[in-house]
């Protein structure tokens, strides 16, 4: 299982890394909002509470549609070829998650590295964290958008994750933390599940790290992974997928 | 090398298979005629463990398809009826990919699909991706895929639909010298019915998710009839009797 793994995932890399463009591409609209955004934002918050919001924005944007590449997989005929083999069907799934957590890592790496030459000053020990934080959240989610599209009809794949993304983007308070928000929406923003690793990623950015918004950010993602990945194999384990 | 006991697949209300019992020996090659929507591709996917049956139960390559499916994944080979040669990625990596998968080791794997490639005459286009091939070039890619960790039991399901008549020669040119090397059972559809006839040992033919006929082309053919005319009456029959007639 864990050879397989490797070998899929190895595999991806290089297929993945052959689009360089594609990878930039994907932390484009988070950059944007860094340069074009964040000078405005700056006025009236700072660099460390902006960042992790378009972290976050980067995260579901990239990681939500990870599904996509399955989608041709189906309807090319190459999934069911590697369903024939005896690889696990668990390998299948990791395999392809964890090609998405370097896609991730690089992107969100070019971010940081974008807002420090802004004026981005968080302490490296809760940049790191986050780092972690975000990259079981975005691993989850990748798992939870192959569920998805090895089960709605692959023609509203794109339009109904895309669509999915922006609502939980908004409400999540990746902009603005939803303590600006007038009740209802704050209200309405805690069943976000991206709201609390967002705000436990705010903490992290300040220097804060042992505090009940941190562990309850780390608490939630901990629980999403776990139920994302568990969606994820069964789906991938399902005899007709 | 295959025993089922009443395989049954149904889709809602649509029984696409009805209770089939199937054998092939090992070293066989054994033809699965009918006509289109007949219960050929549902009954291949059952067998090569991507669909799960209804009902009945199977023995494929020596394992039991429901309790040990992994054993049967690793003995067997599939072409499927829509091919799965990806568009964009160069193919000789994910036929290596594809090696490694069953074990093989890296070196092995490029090896392996160095020989096969020279032996299907693909020598030449492994670097395309396969959007840049014709059809009947992709189709023996998927053949590749299929052969290259040298599976016991082989299934074809349409394999020769759109190859010229030599890559056609070719291909049962291969499948020949590896059931007389390697003892190969195959288990193929075709619609070519003179394909059918020159190289299969035993023909099943299915209708309506029903095995209707079943014998070694000569045995079908008894009466000075073609396979055609066979065919025809068989599944010809069981149609004028759908339509009420
Ligand atoms: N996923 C599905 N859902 C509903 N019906 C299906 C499904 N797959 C196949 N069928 C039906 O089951 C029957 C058998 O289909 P199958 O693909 O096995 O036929 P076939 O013998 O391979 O035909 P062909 O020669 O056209 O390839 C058909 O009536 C088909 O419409
Ligand atoms: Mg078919």
């Amino acid at each position: 299982m864990l050879r397989d793994t490797w070998v899929l995932f190895r595999h991806g890399v290089r297929t993945t890394l052959r689009q360089k463009v594609g990878i930039v591409f994907g932390a484009v609209q988070p950059l944007l909002f860094l340069v074009l955004f964040g000078p405005l934002f700056t006025t009236i918050g700072t660099w460390e509470t902006l960042v992790p919001g378009l972290i976050i924005q980067l995260g579901l944007m990239s990681m939500g549609l990870a599904g996509f590449g399955v989608v041709f997989e189906r309807s090319s005929g190459v999934l069911e070829r590697l369903r024939v083999t005896p690889v696990s069907r668990l390998a299948l799934l990791l395999g392809r998650v964890l090609n998405n957590a370097v896609t991730l890592i690089i992107q969100t790496a070019l971010l940081l590295a974008a807002a420090y030459a802004l004026g981005l000053r968080a302490p490296a020990a809760g940049v790191l964290a986050g780092f972690g934080l975000v990259l079981v959240l975005g691993v989850s989610l990748a798992a939870l958008s192959y569920a998805v599209a090895l089960t709605i009809d692959q023609n509203l794949f794109a339009p109904v994750m895309s669509t999915a993304v922006i609502p939980l983007v908004l409400l999540s308070g990746s902009f603005l933390p939803m303590s600006m928000a007038p009740g209802w929406l704050d209200a309405l923003s805690h069943l976000s599940p991206f709201r609390y690793p967002l705000e436990a990623l705010r903490e992290l950015f300040h220097g804060h790290y042992a505090n009940g918004t941190v562990a309850l950010g780390v608490a939630v993602t901990v629980v999403f992974a776990a139920v994302s990945l568990t969606v994820g194999t069964r789906v991938f384990n399902r005899e007709n997928a | 090398m295959i025993r089922t006991t009443g395989l049954t697949k149904t889709f809602g209300d649509v029984t696409a298979v009805a209770g089939v019992d199937i054998t092939a020996e090992p070293g066989e090659i054994v033809g699965f005629l009918g006509p289109n929507g007949a219960g050929k591709t549902t009954t291949m996917r059952m067998l090569t463990t991507l669909l799960r049956p209804t009902s009945g139960s199977a023995v494929v390559a020596g394992h039991d398809l429901l309790a040990d499916p992994r054993g049967v994944r690793r003995r067997i080979g599939y072409v499927s009826q829509g091919g799965a040669v990806p568009p964009a990625e160069p193919l000789r990596g994910e036929l290596e990919l594809q090696g490694m998968l069953y074990g093989l080791g890296r070196e092995e794997s490029a090896a392996r699909t160095r020989a096969l490639l020279a032996r299907l005459e693909l020598t030449g286009l492994e670097e395309r991706p396969g959007a840049a091939l014709s059809g009947g070039q992709r189709r023996r890619f998927d053949i590749a895929f299929a052969l290259l960790h040298e599976p016991v039991l082989l299934f074809l399901d349409e394999p020769t639909t759109g190859l010229d008549p030599q890559s056609r020669a070719n291909l049962w040119d291969h499948v020949r010298a590896l059931r007389a090397e390697r003892g190969l059972t195959v288990f193929l559809t075709t619609h070519y019915l003179d394909e059918a006839d020159a190289l299969c040992d035993r023909l099943l033919i299915i209708d309506h998710g029903r095995i209707v006929a079943e014998g070694t082309p000569a045995a079908l053919k008894s009466g000075g009839r073609t396979l055609d005319d066979v065919f025809l009456d068989i599944t010809g029959r069981s149609l004028r009797e759908e339509a009420g007639v």
